[in-house]
C-alpha cells in the first residue's frame, strides 16, 4: 500500500488524500486544531518572554515584596508553573472534546475506503 | 546549626561514606539490569528495538520522558544554582518546563502520526529522502554527542564528590564503568530496557526530591516565606531577587535572553525526546505522555526551588562552594544534613542513575538515527536485509558507548558545562524550524530544510567556537589563547532566528515544487493518525 511508503505511491492512490484534504470534515478539523494551538502557543511564548525580560531587566520591580518574604518575581515565576499546568489541562480537554472525535471519524472513513480499494486490487506492497 | 555538626558533615561527605553510596548505586544497577534482561525478550524487529514495540502507555512514557529529561544538570545544577544565586537559578529552571508546551501543542502528536522511529522520518516524508535524512542524522548526532559528552564529564565530577575518588585514574575508571553498564543496558534492552531504566530512575529521583522537600518545609513550619527568610538570613537578601547570576552586566543579561530562547525552543527539537513519542501506540498516548511529563517535571522543579533555598539556608553558599564538586554539591550536602549518610547515599545513587539513564537514552537515539536514517535509508536505499538494520544499530551503540567513555575521560577537569546549553541551541536552531515548517507549511521545500538544518547547526557551532566559553576568559575551555569575537556564551539569539530565516529563504527561492499530493497525504495523516503504526503484537 502506498499509504505506508511515503513519496512513492501511485498518483491515483495519492490524489485520494488531496480529496480528503479538501473535504469539509478535514477542513473543519484542521481549523479547529490550528485556531486553538497557534494563538495559545504565541500567547504562552509572549508571557514567558515578558517574564524573562522582567526578571532580566526590571530587577527593582521583581524585587518588590508582596507579603512576608514573597516578592513579585517569585509570584510571576510560580505563575509560569500555574499557566503551564493550566494550558496543558485546557488543551487536553479541548483535544478530547473537539479534535479526537472528528479525527477518529475521518480516520475510520479513510480506513474503510482503503479496505475497499485494496479489495479492488490496489495492492502495491509496503516497503519497510 | 551548631558548628560541630557542620564540621562533621564536611568531613563525612569527603571521606566517610563512599561505600554506602556504592552499595546503593550497585543495588540500583542490579535491579535495573534484571528489569532490562526481562524486557529484552521481545527485541526482534526494528520497531521492538528502537520503539519498544510501541507498547508503553502514556503515563509510563511520560515518566520515562521525565527520567530522560531531568539530567544531573537539572537536579544537582539547579539546586546548586538556587542555593548560591537564589532567584536566578529558579529563573533558569522555568525555561526547561515551559518548553514542554511547544512539544505538547505543536509537535508530539503530529510527529507520532507521521513518523516511525526518528525525527528524519517526519522531515523526509514529503521532501527528498537522501539529503534530508543525512542532514537530520547529522544534527541528531551532533546534539546527542554534545549532550553525551556533558553527561560523561558530569559523571567524572560526581565521582570526586560522592565517592571520594580524586585521582585521574580512579575517575577515568568510574567513567569507563558507567559507560560499560550503559552499553549493556542499550545493547541488550534496546528502547524497552532503556525506557524501564528511565522510569525507575524518574520514580527514585522524584520520590527522593519529594521526601527532602517535605523535610525542608517541615523544618520551616511548612511556610515558604519562612524558608525564604532563612535563606536570605544565611545568603543575604539578594538571593530572593533576580540578578545575582545573569544580571551582572548588559552582556550577561543578553546572554540569558539567548539561553532562554534556546531552552524554550530547544526541548521540542531534542532528538532523544522526539524519539520517545514513538514508544506509544497512538497520538493520544503521545499527548498523555507529554501531559504526564509536564506534571512530573513541573513538580520536580518546584521541589528544587525548596531544596535550593533549603540548602542555602541550612548549609550556606560558602560551604557549598568549598565542597568538592562546588555548586553541584548543594543537593548531596543537604541530603546529608537532613538524613545523614543513608539519605546522602540514596541521593548520590540517584544522581549516578540519572547520568546512566540519560546517557542510555542519548545512545539509543544516536544509534537509531545512524542505522535507520543513514545505513538503511541512504546507504541501502531502504532495501537493507531483514535484521541488518538492528544489527547495525547494535554495533553503533558499542561505538558510541566507547566514544562517550573516551570523550568523558578526555574532557575531565575541563569546563564543558556549556555543552548542554549548546545541545539545546542546536536543537532549537537546526531541528525545530524544519520540524515546524514541514508540519505546518505546505510549500516548505527540500532546499529550505537543508539550509535551515545545516545553517542552524553550523552557525551555533561556529558562534560557540568563537565565544568566551572556548577562549579568552579565565573559565574558558582553552586557556592561554584568545580568538573569541562573539561576545555571548549562548549562540541561540543569533542561530535560532537564522535557522528559521534560512528555512524560509531556501523555500521561497526553490524553483522545484514538492509533490502536492504527498503534502496532502502528510497533512491528513498528521492530524488523523491514519496509517500510523500501532503497537506490535507479541
Amino acid at each position: 500500500m502506498s499509504i505506508n511508503d511515503p513519496g512513492s505511491g501511485t498518483p491515483s492512490a495519492i490524489s485520494h488524500f488531496e480529496e480528503v484534504e479538501q473535504s469539509e470534515p478535514f477542513v473543519r478539523l484542521k481549523r479547529r486544531h490550528r485556531s486553538f494551538v497557534f494563538p495559545l502557543a504565541i500567547a504562552f511564548l509572549l508571557w514567558y518572554f515578558t517574564y524573562v525580560l522582567l526578571a532580566d531587566y526590571a530587577h527593582d520591580f521583581m524585587s518588590t515584596p508582596v507579603f512576608g518574604n514573597i516578592n513579585v518575581g517569585l509570584l510571576l515565576g510560580l505563575g509560569q508553573f500555574v499557566t503551564t499546568f493550566a494550558i496543558t489541562t485546557w488543551y487536553v480537554s479541548y483535544a478530547n472534546r473537539r479534535l479526537d472525535p472528528l479525527a477518529t471519524e475521518i480516520r475510520s472513513g479513510l480506513d474503510d475506503g482503503l479496505a475497499t480499494r485494496t479489495a479492488a486490487g490496489d495492492n502495491g506492497e509496503a516497503t519497510r | 546549626m551548631s558548628i560541630s555538626i557542620m564540621a562533621a558533615a564536611a568531613e563525612t561527605t569527603t571521606v566517610g561514606t563512599p561505600w554506602i553510596n556504592i552499595t546503593i548505586f550497585g543495588a540500583f544497577v542490579a535491579v535495573t539490569l534484571i528489569v532490562v534482561l526481562r524486557a529484552s525478550r521481545n527485541n526482534k524487529t526494528a520497531a521492538d528495538y528502537y520503539a519498544a514495540g510501541r507498547s508503553f502507555t502514556g503515563p509510563q512514557n511520560g515518566t520515562a520522558i521525565a527520567g530522560d529529561y531531568l539530567s544531573a544538570a537539572s537536579f544537582l545544577g539547579i539546586c546548586g544554582a538556587i542555593a548560591i544565586n537564589g532567584y536566578d537559578g529558579f529563573l533558569y529552571s522555568i525555561g526547561f518546563l515551559v518548553a514542554w508546551l511547544v512539544a505538547l501543542l505543536l509537535v508530539a502528536e503530529l510527529m507520532r502520526n507521521t513518523g516511525k522511529f526518528t525525527m528524519a522520518d517526519v522531515l523526509s516524508f514529503r521532501l527528498k529522502q537522501g539529503p534530508v535524512r543525512v542532514a537530520a542524522a547529522t544534527t541528531t548526532l551532533a546534539v546527542c554527542f554534545f549532550y553525551l559528552l556533558a553527561q560523561m564529564a558530569g559523571a567524572g565530577g560526581l565521582v570526586s564528590l560522592l565517592l571520594g575518588i580524586d585521582d585521574k585514574l580512579g575517575q577515568s575508571l568510574v567513567v569507563a564503568v558507567v559507560g560499560a553498564i550503559m552499553i549493556i543496558y542499550v545493547l541488550v534492552g534496546g528502547m524497552k530496557g532503556t525506557t524501564w531504566v528511565q522510569i525507575i530512575k524518574a520514580a527514585l529521583l522524584i520520590a527522593g526530591a519529594f521526601v527532602m522537600t517535605i523535610w525542608v518545609l517541615a523544618l520551616h513550619g511548612f511556610n515558604l516565606s519562612t524558608l525564604l527568610g532563612a535563606a536570605a538570613e544565611t545568603g543575604g537578601a539578594a538571593v530572593l531577587n533576580p540578578g545575582l547570576q545573569y544580571g551582572l552586566t548588559d552582556l550577561s543579561r543578553l546572554d540569558f535572553v539567548s539561553l532562554a530562547l534556546a531552552l524554550v525552543l530547544g526541548t521540542a527539537g531534542l532528538p532523544h525526546v522526539l524519539m520517545r513519542f514513538y514508544t506509544v501506540p497512538t497520538a493520544r498516548e503521545a499527548r498523555r505522555s507529554v501531559v504526564w511529563a509536564i506534571w512530573l517535571i513541573g513538580l520536580f522543579y518546584l521541589f528544587t526551588l525548596v531544596l535550593g533555598y533549603g540548602a542555602g539556608a541550612l548549609i550556606g553558599a560558602d560551604r557549598i562552594k568549598n565542597a568538592p564538586g562546588g555548586v553541584n554539591s548543594a543537593a548531596p550536602l543537604l541530603a546529608f544534613e537532613l538524613g545523614g549518610p543513608v539519605l546522602l547515599g540514596i541521593i548520590s545513587a540517584v544522581a549516578f542513575a540519572t547520568i546512566l539513564a540519560v546517557v542510555a537514552g542519548l545512545t539509543i537515539t544516536a544509534a537509531a538515527s545512524f542505522s535507520h536514517d543513514v545505513y538503511a535509508s541512504v546507504i541501502k536505499k531502504g532495501k537493507a536485509a531483514p535484521g541488518s538494520e538492528v544489527r547495525v544499530a547494535r554495533i553503533t551503540v558499542v561505538v558510541i558507548g566507547i566514544l562517550a567513555i573516551l570523550g568523558g575521560i578526555g574532557v575531565q577537569g575541563q569546563n564543558v558545562a556549556f555543552l548542554v546549553a549548546l545541545a539545546f541551541a542546536v536543537a532549537a536552531s537546526a531541528n525545530l524550524p524544519t520540524i515546524l515548517y514541514s508540519l505546518f507549511w505546505r510549500r516548505f521545500s527540500t532546499r529550505g530544510a537543508l539550509w535551515s538544518m545545516y545553517g542552524g547547526l553550523g552557525s551555533a557551532i561556529i558562534l560557540i567556537a568563537f565565544s568566551p566559553v572556548v577562549s579568552g576568559t579565565e573559565t574558558s575551555m582553552i586557556q592561554g589563547v584568545d580568538f573569541h569575537w562573539f561576545p555571548l556564551s549562548n549562540p541561540g539569539i543569533v542561530s535560532i532566528p537564522l535557522g528559521f530565516l534560512l528555512g524560509w529563504v531556501g523555500t521561497i527561492s526553490s524553483r522545484t515544487l514538492e509533490n502536492p499530493a504527498v503534502a496532502a497525504e502528510m497533512e491528513v495523516r498528521s492530524l488523523t493518525g491514519h496509517g500510523a503504526e500501532g503497537a506490535t503484537e507479541h
